[in-house]
């Protein structure tokens, strides 16, 4: 170990001059800069400010945020809570805010899983496959994602009603109503098996934990496995078989001139989801692709050397480095599919933003309406960046 | 000095030179290295192959062979009937001019689609390395003029043409171009304030970045029509699309800072500190030293940046104004046109993807050739 030596003369601190009220001293010149621009800035924003109470004086338009709790008489299509039009505009606005969680969250799964098996399709040794993910690559990330979505939507809107719907595996349905899959009927039983799961994956956890602790110590292997396969299914299925083992699938089928039962995706849902998954997975393709190809060829070469076998190869030593490449730019491209799934408001799914404007438009309130969007927003993406910058701190290449 | 005499081994006929087998070599050889390499390989190669095959013939049927090209005065029964079985192009042969034009007047076209040509030809000018001058600036200005004046005419004999009855592709480029030219300052200058040593200048600049990037460009675009004209004085008001203007460029100046931020950041501190020591100035450091560096380094990521842009201009569709997929979405709401969805999107995406892909294209060669040096 070597240490540089270092200059006693470097740590003596810079010697203190008196502030001279003069141009030629740069404090000064930082002082003045700063209350230049923050007056102006300050002076712009409140001629803004006071031009817009005048105008909401003039045109008599009521500020504040009352309306939240008036009644909102507008129709909401899907709801994953109850709702009626005589709630409030605050149970509403919630409404809008649990559908844009909706698509974008099952929208990022899907986005990950599908971007993730192009992204390594386009690595393929196989021409064909590599050229085929290359070719969708470059194709969906060079046309506008509304554009996408909306023809998407038109291609939902032009299939053929209920009564002739597509059929392509019994009992999945496709038809310009939207997409139907059967759906297993939801019961007690279910929730306590879930929440046995949940409760497993946690114990499962602090178990793997552990162990890695103790190999740390003695260098034995514990292997996690058998503990995980308990915890995680053979005690929900215990619990569930425990209270009854009940199962009943919940066939769609036509009735009349719709259908009734199983799971039901509108078109606009279904739409939405399926422009977003495709533009997003396009983009993390490239993402996996680029972490992948940042792992040096000889990590894989020395971890062989090693003796690791090829599972341990990908996630002892090659995983960890991608992911330290992969994580950030995915940030962003959650953050984009929540923020892209704004566009729903052309499609006409409600989510927050088609909710709000439909708010906006019925009360006037301008102002109000555009601060709950960019609230519910900055929130949404504030907590994934925390989130997300959490992860890559506890993935981080520690240094020494 | 001594003889060193290899040993020399007992003389062989020299074999006569073979050619590799044809198994190895030429077309076959590349198809068994890379489409037939193992039996998981083939089954990939067989089923992909069978699906594109079938893929593409169901889409030359559709889109060629039942295609209908054109329908006699709005007379869309002819296409009705192919009931999905082939393209109704005539869609496109009707509306072609309204998708591109929308409503400016039919005789003045040719106005426009001089636009068009000058945008495009701004774009190809500004591609080239040999015209990364100061002088650039000034071709923008000159260009930026010269179509304000085709548009607005009133001049030279041309129809005054009012703002209200632009629309089409030049509107997606006005939007494009214009927030770039506008932005691009913008972004430098926030960039340079977030690096700032001044704290105030720099906290304003961290919250103007955050709160854009925070939050969908459809809620500027809303903020922008419903919510400026009460930001301004009675009797004041600026028309939609410039409304719509400001917001892009406050959205893309929020972005590209982040670009440029990146830019400066990788110069190394050598650079700032050789600048002090010479004893510039803050603005002559910038502006000799950083400034042409960083910029240098990051302008592929600025172009696939201008890709995102050129593409969220779309999004003016929501606020209802007339950009070119607002046209083409137009085009098929009348009665007789309606269902030819497909067609019509199939059109507007292929004008939108040739501009993303010539310049995604660029931008990738650019970082190529800008990356050269490196490559040893």
């Amino acid at each position: 170990m070597s240490q540089t030596t270092i200059d006693p003369r470097s740590l003596r601190a810079p010697p203190r001059r008196p502030l001279r009220l003069s141009w030629s001293d740069e404090r000064v010149r930082a002082i003045v800069w700063q209350i230049l621009v923050v007056g102006l800035l300050g002076a712009i924003l409140w001629w803004l400010w006071s031009n817009t109470v005048h105008n909401l004086e003039v045109r008599r338009i009521a500020t504040g945020f009352g309306f939240l709790s008036r009644e909102a008489g507008l129709p909401i299509a899907e709801n994953l809570i109850p709702y009626s039009p005589t709630d409030t505009y605050f149970r509403a606005l919630l409404i809008g805010f649990l559908n844009t969680l909706k698509v974008a969250v099952v929208g990022i799964v899907l986005a990950t899983i599908f971007g993730t098996l192009i992204g390594i399709a386009r690595l393929s040794k196989n021409w064909l496959l590599s050229k085929i993910a290359g070719v969708y690559i470059e194709v969906i990330r060079d046309l506008p994602l509304l554009l996408q979505l909306l023809f998407w939507y038109a291609i939902l809107q032009g299939l053929p009603g209920p009564r002739q719907a597509l059929n392509p595996v019994d009992g999945v349905f496709l038809s310009n109503r939207g997409l139907k899959l059967p759906w297993i009927e939801w019961q007690d039983a279910h929730s306590y098996a879930l929440l046995a799961f949940v409760l497993g994956a946690v114990f499962t956890w602090f178990y793997r934990r552990d162990a890695i602790a103790k190999r740390i110590l003695d260098g034995r292997p514990r292997p996690v496995w058998p503990m995980a396969l308990g915890c995680l299914v053979a005690l929900p299925l215990a619990v569930w078989a425990a209270a009854g083992a009940p199962w009943t699938v919940d066939w769609p089928e036509l009735r009349g001139f719709n259908f009734r039962g199983g799971l039901n995706m509108s078109p606009e849902y279904f739409a939405l989801l399926l422009g977003l998954t495709t533009y997003t997975a396009g983009f993390i393709a490239e993402i996996v692709r680029a972490g992948i190809l940042a792992v040096p060829h000889g990590q894989w070469e020395a971890a062989q050397a090693l003796g690791l076998r090829s599972g341990q190869v990908l996630k002892q030593v090659v995983l960890p480095q991608a992911l330290r490449v992969i994580i950030p730019p995915m940030t962003s491209q959650y953050l984009n599919i929540t923020k892209n799934s704004s566009l729903a408001v052309a499609i006409g799914y409600q989510d927050i933003v088609s909710i709000a404007n439909t708010t906006l438009n019925q009360t006037g309130q301008a102002i109000e309406g555009i601060a709950i969007i960019m609230l519910v927003y900055l929130s949404i993406s504030l907590s994934i960046s925390l989130f997300m910058n959490w992860y890559n701190a506890r993935i981080a290449l520690v240094e020494r | 000095m001594s003889d060193i005499t290899l040993n020399a081994a007992p003389k062989v006929a020299e074999a006569a030179p073979r050619t590799a087998p044809i198994s190895q070599i030429g077309f076959v050889g590349w198809m068994r290295a890379n489409l037939f390499s193992g039996w998981l390989s083939t089954a990939v190669t067989l089923a992909l192959g069978y699906f594109i095959i079938r893929w593409a013939i169901g889409f030359v049927d559709w889109a060629f062979v039942n295609a209908v090209w054109s329908v006699p005065n709005n007379q869309t029964q002819a296409c009705r009937d192919l009931r999905g079985v082939g393209a109704c192009w005539a869609v496109i042969t009707e509306k072609h001019r309204f998708i591109l034009f929308g409503t400016y007047p039919f005789e003045e076209h040719w106005r426009p689609a001089l636009c068009v040509a000058l945008f495009v030809g701004l774009y190809v000018v500004s591609a080239m390395r040999r015209f990364w001058r100061k002088e650039l600036a000034l071709i923008w200005a000159v260009t930026l003029a010269a179509i304000g004046v085709l548009m607005w005419g009133g001049v030279l004999g041309m129809p005054y043409v009012p703002q209200e009855r632009w629309g089409g592709l030049v509107i997606t480029l006005i939007l494009a171009t214009f927030g770039l030219a506008f932005a691009f300052p913008l972004a430098i200058l926030v960039a340079l304030g977030r690096r700032s040593k001044l704290p105030a200048i720099k906290a304003i600049c961290v919250i103007y970045v955050e709160l854009i990037r925070g939050v969908p460009l459809i809620s500027l675009l809303f903020m922008a029509s419903v919510m400026f004209p009460l930001f301004l004085p009675e009797g004041m008001n600026i028309d939609k699309l410039l409304r719509a203007q400001i917001a892009i460029i406050l959205f893309a100046g929020a972005y590209l800072a982040e670009v440029v931020r990146g830019g400066l950041q990788s110069l190394s501190r050598g650079q700032y500190e050789a600048a002090d020591a010479l004893g510039l100035s803050y603005w002559q450091k910038t502006g000799f030293i950083i400034l042409p560096q960083a910029l240098r380094l990051v302008i592929p990521p600025l172009v696939n940046t201008f890709i995102g842009f050129f593409k969220d201009t779309s999004l003016v569709l929501i606020i209802g104004i007339f950009d070119l997929l607002t046209a083409g979405k137009t085009a098929i709401i009348e009665p007789a046109w309606q269902g030819f969805g497909i067609e019509v999107y199939l059109t507007v995406g292929a004008i939108y993807f040739i501009f993303c892909f010539a310049m995604s294209k660029y931008s990738q060669g650019l970082e190529a050739e800008l990356n050269r040096h490196r490559a040893r």
